[in-house]
C-alpha cells in the first residue's frame, strides 16, 4: 500500500507541474501586453513601465516563472491588483465559503444520490427505477445556473420560505472561528443564527447539488447491478437476509469503490459550479471573488483564484484514488 | 425445381443474414430503433436543429429590435412568450438562440474531435516518448474543473462568442483524445493491423485506412454527448457574460438579462431554461441510447 501510495504521489508531481506552467501562462496568453490591458490604452506610459515592472514582465521569461514558482512554494499569491491587499488573507474566508457549501452540497448529493441508485437497481426495471433514472437524466441535462433562479423565484420570491441572497443575514454578527458559518453559530450556542445560516445555504446547496445527485445516481445504479449479480449475494439471500440488509450490508460494500471515483470527480463540477452558484446566490466564495476579479481584470486574483482551485481539485482526487485503493485492494497490483 | 428455389431462398436469407451480421452500421440501426429514449432525443435534437435552421422563416419579429414602449410584457397574443427589457420579442430570441447554441455546441465538439483525436491518435499509435508527452498534456488540463478552464481561458483571451467556442474546444480536447487512446492502443494489437503492417502499408495509411475507421465509434457516442455538455457550458459563459454579448439572442445571456426581472417578469427566466434543459437532455437521451446501439459493450 504503501508503495502504491508513493507511486500515486509521484504522478502529481508532473500534474502539478503543468498546472503552474498554464497558470503562469494565464497572464502571458493576454493579447497585447498585460500592462497596457490592465491599466488600458490611455494609461500613463510610466504608470505602465511601473506595472510592468510590478509584474515582473521585464524579466526573461524563465525567471519570471522560477519567481512565481518560488513565491507560490511559500504560500505566497502576490497582492491584488484592485484593492492592495494581500491575496492569500483576503482568500481564506472567501475559500471557507466554498468549502462550506461544496462540502454541505455534496452531503446532499451522496445522501440522495447513492440512495436513488440503490433503490433504482433493487427495484430494476419497475415504475421507481424508470422514473429515478428519468430524474438523474434531467438533473445531468439541468442548468444550475436557471435552476438556482427558478429555486430564487418559488422559494424566496413565491413562497417567501428561504433568503434569496448571501450567507447570513446581513444584521447577525458572526464571530468567524473556523469561518464555516454553520459550525461557528453551534460554537457560539447561537440556534438563532445557526437557523438562519442553515436557511441561506439551502437553495444554493441544493443547486450546486443537482448534477453531482444525478451523476452519482447513475454510478450506484450501475455499480449496485454489476455486484446483485454475484453468487454471494444470491448466497445472503438464500440464507434468508432481508433484502435491505443484503442490499446496504453487502452489495454497498463492494459497490462503492466506482462510485468513490465518482464522488471524487464530481467535486470538479462543485468547484466550477461553485462560479456560478456563488454568483446568482450572492454566496461570498471563491467563485463569486473569482467572478469579480474577471470583471476588474484583476489578473493575479484570477491566477491565484485558479491555482488554488485546482489544486484542491487534484489533492481531493488523489485521496480519492488512494481510498479507491483501500476499498479494492487489486489496485494495488495494476 | 422447388427444391432449387427452396435452396435458392435459403442462399438468400443466409446471405442477406450475413450481410446484416457483417455491417454494424446497420445493427446499430436496428438496435437504435428499439429505444424509445434514444428515438425521443433524436426527435429532440431534430427538432431544435430546424428551428436553429428555420428561424428566419419562424421568428414573427427581429431577435434584436428593441422597442421601449412595450418592454417587459407578459405573454400574449401578440408576444407569445412576453418581451424583455428592452421589448423585444421572447419567443423570436428563443428561437435564434437555438442557432447560436446549437452552433457552439457542433463546432466546438467539431474542433474537440479534430484536435483531440489527431493527437489521441499518435499518442497511442505511436506510444513511447509521443504518447508520455501527450497523455501529460491531458493530465495536466485534466486537473481543472472543466468549466473552471473555460472561464480561464475566455478571462484572458476576451468575452465573445468565438472566444467561448474556442474555449469549450479547448477544454474538452483531453476527452476525446484520451478515448481515441485508449481505442486506437487496443486496435492496432488486432492480427489484420499487424497483417497489413507485414504486407507493407505506410503507417500514415495504416492509421487512416485501418485505425481509425475502427476507432471513431466511441468517439461519435462521446461526440454526441460533448454536443449537450457544450450547450449547457456556452450557456453557463453567456450566463456569466463572458460568451455572448449584447444584443445576441443566446440562451445564457437572456437568462442572465433576466436574473434581475424575477419578481415582476419570470416568463424570461422560464422559457430560455426550459430551451437550454430540452435541447441538452435530447442529445444525452440520444447519445445514450447510440452508445448502447453502437457499441453493447460500454452498456
Amino acid at each position: 500500500m504503501l508503495k502504491y501510495v508513493l507511486q500515486r504521489m509521484g504522478h502529481l508531481i508532473p500534474v502539478l507541474f503543468g498546472m503552474s506552467i498554464i497558470v503562469f501562462s494565464i497572464i502571458h496568453a493576454i493579447p497585447g501586453d498585460p500592462a497596457e490591458v490592465i491599466l488600458g490604452q490611455r494609461a500613463d506610459p510610466e504608470a505602465i513601465k511601473t506595472l510592468r515592472a510590478q509584474l515582473g514582465l521585464d524579466q526573461p521569461l524563465h525567471v519570471q516563472y522560477f519567481h512565481f514558482l518560488e513565491r507560490i512554494l511559500q504560500g505566497d499569491l502576490g497582492t491584488s491588483m484592485v484593492t492592495k491587499q494581500p491575496i492569500v488573507e483576503e482568500m481564506v474566508p472567501y475559500l471557507a465559503a466554498t468549502a462550506e457549501l461544496a462540502i454541505f452540497s455534496m452531503i446532499i448529493a451522496v445522501i440522495f444520490g447513492v440512495n436513488l441508485g440503490i433503490l433504482s437497481a433493487w427495484r430494476r426495471n419497475t415504475w421507481l427505477d424508470n422514473g429515478a433514472m428519468a430524474l438523474a437524466l434531467v438533473g445531468v441535462s439541468m442548468p444550475i445556473f436557471w435552476l438556482g433562479l427558478v429555486e430564487q423565484w418559488l422559494f424566496s420570491v413565491k413562497l417567501d420560505w428561504l433568503p434569496v441572497l448571501g450567507r447570513a443575514d446581513v444584521r447577525d454578527t458572526i464571530t468567524p472561528i473556523t469561518h464555516f458559518y454553520l459550525i461557528d453559530t453551534l460554537l457560539a450556542g447561537n440556534t438563532g443564527q445557526f437557523w438562519s445560516v442553515l436557511k441561506h445555504i439551502i437553495l444554493p446547496g441544493i443547486a450546486l447539488a443537482t448534477i453531482p445527485t444525478a451523476i452519482i445516481a447513475r454510478m450506484t445504479r450501475a455499480s449496485m447491478l454489476e455486484v446483485l449479480k454475484h453468487e454471494y449475494i444470491r448466497t445472503a439471500r438464500a440464507k434468508g437476509l432481508h433484502d435491505f440488509f443484503v442490499v446496504y450490508k453487502h452489495a454497498l460494500k463492494n459497490a462503492f469503490a466506482p462510485v468513490l471515483t465518482v464522488i471524487g470527480l464530481q467535486l470538479g463540477t462543485l468547484l466550477g459550479g461553485a462560479v456560478l452558484t456563488e454568483t446568482i446566490f450572492g454566496w461570498p466564495g471563491v467563485g463569486l471573488y473569482l467572478f469579480n476579479a474577471i470583471g476588474a481584470r484583476d489578473y493575479a486574483v484570477i491566477q491565484s483564484g485558479i491555482l488554488v482551485l485546482a489544486t484542491i481539485y487534484i489533492v481531493v482526487n488523489l485521496i480519492v484514488d488512494l481510498l479507491y485503493a483501500y476499498f479494492d485492494p487489486r489496485i494495488q497490483y495494476k | 425445381m422447388q427444391t432449387d428455389r427452396v435452396h435458392a431462398n435459403q442462399s438468400v436469407s443466409i446471405n442477406s443474414n450475413y450481410q446484416k451480421a457483417r455491417s454494424p452500421w446497420m445493427e446499430g440501426w436496428r438496435r437504435l430503433r428499439k429505444q424509445k429514449a434514444a428515438l425521443i432525443g433524436g426527435g429532440i435534437v431534430i427538432l431544435f436543429v430546424l428551428i436553429g435552421l428555420l428561424a428566419p422563416v419562424l421568428a414573427p419579429y427581429d431577435p434584436t429590435e428593441q422597442n421601449l414602449k412595450i418592454n417587459l410584457q407578459p405573454p400574449s397574443s401578440d408576444h407569445w412568450l412576453g418581451t424583455d427589457d428592452a421589448g423585444r420579442d421572447v419567443f423570436s430570441r428563443l428561437l435564434y438562440g437555438a442557432r447560436i447554441s446549437l452552433t457552439i455546441g457542433f463546432f466546438s465538439v467539431i474542433g474537440s474531435l479534430v484536435i483531440g483525436g489527431l493527437l489521441g491518435l499518435l499518442a497511442g499509435y505511436f506510444g513511447k516518448w509521443i504518447d508520455t508527452l501527450i497523455s501529460r498534456l491531458f493530465d495536466m488540463m485534466l486537473a481543472f474543473p472543466s468549466i473552471l478552464l473555460a472561464i480561464a481561458i475566455v478571462a484572458i483571451l476576451g468575452p465573445g462568442l468565438f472566444n467561448a467556442l474556442l474555449a469549450i474546444a479547448i477544454i474538452n480536447i483531453p476527452t476525446f483524445g484520451r478515448l481515441i487512446r485508449s481505442r486506437v492502443l487496443s486496435v492496432k494489437q488486432e492480427e489484420y493491423i499487424m497483417a497489413a503492417r507485414a504486407q507493407g502499408m505506410t503507417q500514415w495509411r495504416l492509421i487512416f485506412r485501418h485505425v481509425l475507421p475502427n476507432s471513431w465509434v466511441p468517439l461519435i457516442v462521446q461526440g454526441t454527448l460533448g454536443i449537450g455538455t457544450a450547450v449547457l457550458d456556452a450557456a453557463a459563459l453567456g450566463f456569466l457574460g463572458l460568451g455572448a454579448q449584447p444584443p445576441d439572442a443566446e440562451w445564457g445571456k437572456m437568462l442572465s438579462d433576466a436574473k434581475g426581472y424575477i419578481t415582476n417578469a419570470p416568463w424570461l427566466m422560464l422559457c430560455p431554461g426550459i430551451a437550454i434543459m430540452l435541447s441538452v437532455l435530447g442529445f444525452n437521451m440520444f447519445g445514450d441510447g447510440l452508445r448502447d446501439a453502437l457499441d453493447p459493450k460500454e452498456r
